[in-house]
């Protein structure tokens, strides 16, 4: 009996013990918290969110065309004129062509990183990552540079072809100039986030299709590409946003027909000084990112994740 | 005769250098509950992996029924594997897991479906069928896994360590529903585990495995009640290994009996000692002996009898008895 109240007063003695340093551990804690979460939540809320409320209010706006200041009143004229003339075969050009680098570097991209992740031996494999990122040391512009070369009239790929007796592609200052420039600047963005989702896959799933009776070819389009498609996605919101966005690229290998949507927004604001107008264009990607992200996330794209 | 399901003929397989599985030879009967014990690196996963067909043996044969499938690749075999991770296909739910061996293999949609649900209703889990697995416990997943593998009706049947992750009382639960799922369907099972009570509940004949080599073959009484080598008697319950004379004897502790020392004896062998520790484990107590002559002996009797041993504590002298038919005799080479 006695040695039971002992007991049942020492159990007491520790439950309140533990009760009163979780209580003094959960004051300070929550000033912790709160001093983590200021800093990225200001920068997010004034550097970010208010700029883009910024943009979206300026769009609304209109420019005087005799004295060029800007007039505060909210209209929708900016907005009809991104719809009508030339900038809807504009706005067209640069999803084709967004969408069509995402493609080849998603081609590229997943057969590579399947290699790293599942076939290359843990040294090659870091070797290979290490060549994917090595590019991304150099300059851009020294990127850009370099496919100028060669793809111009005298360059390495017209050389190449004509003395394999073939016709010369003279690809220097076209739209293809920009899809084989931009494919490969990006690449490295597809290949990364791929590689991540492909080596999280547990080899017991591809031993269990094997087990169930399953090729090779079947065990990756139903078992490895559903599992990789999160970074898929995540690497196409990549390259589909940053090509969305560029505007040095056209202007360095692109032609007569090359303006996109980031060429149309930086003319409009330095050379055609009317601010309102560049904001209602620079609405366009954000609104193409936004139905690309909800399909994303209609197909299921972030629940693995 | 009709073939057996699994015949393996002095299978060797190394793995950077080391020997994992020594010439092992056994053959599987058609329905029956097969299991492969033995301790982590014993080798039974990687003969049951080269089974599957996950490896190939450096030497040797491994028969499906009579056919030689030694380089046949794993999703050819007329096998199917229930992981011990359970491998479900998290992006699928548990319909469509369960419909994946079916799928390739072109069945009908239909007939995928009705065959899918009646697996899923023998493992009691037809009403889950729209979940994913992410979403289920342990026990319905290891159960689902289960259904994945039976629908495709394999010749046999592979299953690695698939009640390890769970807690005790399912696992119990489980041996008992895996077996009687065994005896309705018919199928071989080849059951790899290193716990010799699961192996005993459920197992027609356990292939008891140590360092790559077969320790002994039997029925789970055959390889308890006659241990072929120390390695067995120790690994399969607890054992008492004493030598006496140039034998080396295996009594099992609830074979020996016990008395205050001095008491008359009914048993042809007798030792004496001074009582350790008692300890009491509710159906049983367990009596620690430090005998005389040097060694640790351990007396398992149950408290149905407990009266006859409420005198004994810590201290006092015993004598423990036991006849010749209550040892086995082991083979004094092998010790």
């Amino acid at each position: 009996m006695d040695t039971d109240h002992g007991l049942a007063t020492s159990i007491e003695t520790q439950k309140s013990g533990g009760a009163s340093s979780l209580r003094s551990f959960a004051l300070p804690s929550r000033f912790a918290t709160a001093a983590l979460l200021t800093p990225p939540l200001a920068w997010f809320l004034v550097l970010y969110v208010s700029s883009l409320a910024l943009m979206l209010v300026t769009s609304l706006w209109s420019v005087n065309g005799f004295t060029g200041l800007i007039q505060h009143q909210l209209t929708t004229s900016n907005l009809q004129q991104v719809t009508s003339g030339a900038y809807p075969s504009i706005i067209w050009r640069t999803v084709l062509l967004a969408a069509l680098v995402t493609v080849t570097d998603v081609v590229i991209a997943f057969p590579f990183a399947y290699v790293m992740a599942r076939v290359a031996t843990p040294r090659v494999a870091k070797m290979l990552l290490a060549a994917v990122l090595l590019p991304l040391w150099a300059s851009y512009l020294a990127k850009v540079f370099a496919w100028i070369s060669i793809l111009e009239k005298g360059g390495a790929l017209n050389w190449t072809f004509q003395h394999l007796g073939l016709p010369a592609p003279n690809l220097g200052f076209t739209n293809g100039a920009m899809w084989l420039t931009f494919s490969y600047i990006w690449l490295p963005y597809m290949i990364v986030p791929v590689y991540g989702a492909l080596e999280k896959i547990p080899k017991s799933l591809l031993d269990a299709s094997y087990d169930l009776g399953a090729s090779s070819w079947w065990t990756v389009r139903h078992v490895v590409l559903p599992l990789a498609l999160p970074g898929l996605v995540a690497g196409s919101i990549f390259t589909f946003s940053l090509t969305l966005g560029d505007f040095v690229t056209p202007l360095l290998v692109g032609g007569a027909n090359s303006t996109l949507l980031g060429n149309a927004i930086y003319d409009t604001l330095l050379t055609g000084g009317n601010l309102p107008l560049a904001a209602a264009l620079a609405v366009v990607p954000i609104v193409i990112m936004v139905v690309y992200l909800g399909v994303a996330k209609r197909l299921r794209a972030f629940e693995a994740l | 005769m009709a073939d057996a399901a699994v015949e393996i003929r002095d299978v060797v397989k190394h793995f950077a250098g080391n020997v994992v599985v020594n010439g092992v030879s056994l053959s599987v009967e058609a329905g029956e509950f097969f299991t492969m014990l033995g301790p982590s690196g014993s080798g039974k996963t990687t003969l049951l992996r080269m089974i599957a067909g996950f490896e190939t043996p450096d030497a040797g044969v491994i028969e499906l029924q009579g056919r030689d499938v030694t380089r046949q690749p794993a999703n050819v075999r007329p096998v199917n594997t229930v992981f011990q991770d359970y491998a479900l296909f998290p992006h699928l739910s548990v319909t469509a897991n369960v419909e994946y061996g079916l799928r390739v293999r072109r069945v009908p949609r239909t007939q995928r479906r009705e065959r899918a649900q009646a697996a899923l209703e023998m493992v009691r889990l037809a009403h889950l069928g729209e979940r994913r697995p992410g979403q289920l416990s342990g026990g319905q997943r290891q159960r689902v896994a289960l259904a994945r593998a039976i629908v495709n009706e394999p010749a046999v049947l592979l299953l690695d360590e698939p009640l390890g992750a769970l807690d005790l009382k399912l696992r119990q639960e489980m041996q008992v529903e895996l077996k009687a799922i065994q005896r309705r369907v018919g199928i071989t099972f080849i059951y790899v585990t290193h716990d010799q009570e699961e192996a005993m509940a459920m197992s027609d004949r356990i292939a008891i495995m140590n360092d790559g080599v077969i320790e002994q073959l039997g029925t789970p009484r055959e390889v308890y009640e006659r241990p072929a080598s120390p390695f067995v008697a120790r690994f399969i319950g607890t054992s008492n290994i004493l030598t006496r004379s140039g034998t080396t004897w295996s009594l099992r502790p609830e074979r020996l009996h016990l008395d205050l020392e001095g008491a008359p004896s009914a048993t042809l062998h007798r030792e004496v000692g001074v009582l350790r520790d008692v300890i009491y484990l509710g159906m049983n107590t367990r009596f620690v002996i430090d005998l005389d002559a040097g060694e640790e002996v351990i007396v398992v009797r149950t408290n149905a009898e407990v009266g006859r041993y409420a005198t004994f504590a810590a201290g006092t002298r015993v004598a423990v008895g036991w006849n010749v038919a209550d040892g086995v005799t082991l083979d004094a080479a092998v010790i």
